[in-house]
């Protein structure tokens, strides 16, 4: 089911796209994904070249047969968790600014 | 028998929702995109159901269970991979697409060479990664429940999906997915648990036992910590291997069709989001869980008992046997078969959407239906011949065809070919068709040749390329030459309309609902 759209024609995109409004948007949204993208694959390519290539390193044990590897390898799951966490929370406020930009052109 | 049973009870209930969504699929977005009315919690759990296949629950836990922690570096990747769909690709793909992910650079790019090229790389992805699985649900079959061949339970588990996606579109092939997704995650708890239980419940004594596996190898008895790195994973190029097969996996999940495809039954991109964190928790859970079925497999039923009664594949049933009896190991096998249906499931309905949206209505029709519903017609006919070709191809390859490399070149095709245009469609102005062309050309080539020349197919000492995993290279070049090819051209019309898809794309104006 297709609702009727909003009149989009002539130069409303344009005009969006310039809009104080919309810059701030994207603003706000590389702020939080390009760190989050950077250190997520950081951390996470960290792990197969430190097993691949330092593994005397990697092999220490920390408690009992428990050794660094398998630290390393669990902690990537809670900081992606933690990643995930952190963008749902700032992304509550991009759903307002999407939310604040789409009534702008509608009301028109 | 017990497993016979519990699996017809899967069946039973699967056919069930099939008649029950088939009365609800009426029009096309119903038919595509479940009337876009599924909520987040339900498309996190179809996307873990749509995701999460044979190759996790019995491959990881084989893995483990042979070469210990370096199959556990399987199971990370498969979870940190969501962060790239989660962070660059949900949201705009629902807010700029309708369908399929050529929608999206389709959206200001020229259309028709655009989807042949998106669409032929859909296909190539979903049909290898879904003969893989069958090729693997027919092999476990022929040893779960005895007296079934090969060929009948290929056949069975081709007319099966088939069924679910002709009848049932994406409203049944979604609850499908929701219900295997339960019975995976409530069968690995439950063996995770019993493991536990094994070692009294003391983390301590369990990883005493997997620093101390205990196997033969060459009538020697060995004893080995399962916790080191580097079993499966041996020099010379072992290392590079692993950062490649983390490229794939990474890059590659993002650009999976039949993931992508789950964004648009939705309502919004807000839904969206929230349903990549739930499918986040579901996946993570389960493969922190291969912890204890790989090492469990590993400790408590032995390298040795495993490699007699089936191999590699059989480490999580036989674990099942070995602490739950019978019962337990017809529970197990009758979950290993509905993730292969559900997942197969999936796949057919991304191909024969991206078939009968991208290739027949926009390409061939010139994006109009000559009549109204002609484009579902077509999809449920493209899902019957991706059906057939499926089955026969899977026949023909035989139960003992080494497939894991089936699995490799789907995840490379979508890091390579796929990724990169998705990315550089939404965020680079200067982008055009000719790169767009140029970028899926160069990383499906690149993929499959490497694939062609590496160790899985001409053998560890013949091959060209050591890798078994090609991204490394593959991925790179995907980019180059989507980006090389823009430069070489211009396209203002492509460039004017940046503005439209980037704002629709980012804010969610004029998007589908």
């Amino acid at each position: 089911m297709t609702t009727p759209k909003p009149k989009l024609h002539g130069n409303v995109w344009q005009e969006v796209a310039s809009s104080a409004e919309f810059k701030e948007l994207q603003r706000a949204k590389l702020r939080i994904v390009v760190p989050a993208t950077l250190f997520f694959i950081i951390y996470y390519f960290a792990l197969p070249i430190l097993v691949g290539y330092a593994p005397s390193i990697m092999e220490r044990k920390v408690f009992g047969y428990v050794n660094l590897a398998y630290v390393f390898a669990l902690s990537q799951f809670f900081v992606a968790w933690a990643i995930a966490a952190i963008y749902l929370r700032a992304a509550t406020r991009f759903d307002a600014m999407s939310k604040a930009i789409i009534n702008k052109v509608e009301q028109r | 028998m017990i497993a016979l049973v519990i699996f017809l009870m899967f069946v039973g209930a699967t056919l069930g929702i099939t008649w029950w969504a088939s009365r609800r699929s009426r029009g096309t977005t119903a038919y595509f995109a479940a009337n876009r009315q599924i909520t987040a919690w339900q498309n996190g759990f179809a996307v873990a159901g749509d995701y999460m296949s044979a190759a996790s629950f019995l491959g990881i836990a084989g893995i483990i269970a042979f070469q210990g922690y370096d199959g556990f570096m399987y199971s990370v990747g498969w979870l940190v991979a969501y962060l790239t769909v989660l962070l660059i690709v949900a949201e705009p793909l629902r807010n700029a697409g309708k369908y399929t992910m050529a929608d999206v650079l389709a959206y200001r790019l020229s259309p028709r060479p655009v989807r042949a090229m998106a669409s032929l790389s859909t296909l190539v992805v979903s049909t290898f990664y879904m003969i893989a699985q069958m090729v693997g649900a027919g092999a476990l079959v022929a040893i779960l429940l005895k007296g079934v061949s090969y060929n009948v339970a290929v056949t069975g588990v081709g007319i099966l999906m088939v069924i679910y996606v002709v009848f049932g579109g994406m409203l049944a092939t979604t609850w499908v997915q929701i219900t295997k997704a339960i019975l995976l995650m409530g069968g690995t708890i439950l063996l995770s648990i019993l493991v536990l239980a094994h070692f009294g419940f003391s983390f301590t004594s369990f990883f005493n036992a997997v620093g101390n596996v205990t196997y033969t190898e060459g009538g020697r008895t060995v004893v080995q910590d399962f916790m080191k790195p580097g079993l499966r994973f041996k020099p010379p190029y072992g290392a590079l291997d692993l950062i490649s097969l983390g490229m794939a996996l990474i890059f590659g999940t993002a650009g999976l069709p039949h993931i992508l495809v789950r964004f648009y039954t939705v309502p919004d991109a807000k839904t969206a989001r929230i349903s990549v964190v739930w499918a986040m928790g579901l996946i993570g859970a389960f493969y922190i869980m291969t912890t204890f079925l790989g090492f469990g497999a590993a400790t408590i039923v032995g390298r040795d008992v495993i490699a007699v009664n089936g191999g590699t594949n059989m480490s999580a049933p036989l674990l099942a046997k070995q602490l739950g009896g019978e019962i337990f190991f017809g529970f197990i096998s009758a979950i290993a078969f509905a993730t292969i249906l559900a997942v197969v499931a999936g796949l057919t309905i991304s191909a024969s959407t991206s078939f009968a949206h991208d290739f027949f209505t926009n390409v061939i029709h010139h994006g109009k239906e000559k009549k109204p519903g002609e484009e579902v017609r077509v999809a449920r006919i493209a899902a019957f011949v991706v059906g057939a070709v499926a089955i026969s191809i899977a026949i023909l390859l035989g139960p003992t065809a080494n497939v894991a490399f089936l699995v490799a070149l789907a995840f490379a095709v979508a890091a390579s070919a796929n990724l990169p245009v998705i990315v550089l469609s939404l965020f680079w102005r200067r982008f055009n068709t000719s790169g767009a062309v140029a970028g899926l050309a160069t990383g499906l080539a690149a993929s499959l040749t490497l694939i062609l020349v590496s160790p899985s197919i001409m053998g560890a000492n013949r091959a060209l390329f050591p890798l078994e995993n090609p991204g490394i290279v593959s991925i790179p070049v995907g980019f180059l030459g989507a980006i090389v090819a823009t430069l070489l051209t211009r396209e203002p019309s492509a460039e004017q309309k940046f503005d439209e898809l980037r704002v629709r794309a980012q804010t969610g104006l004029g998007a589908e609902r």
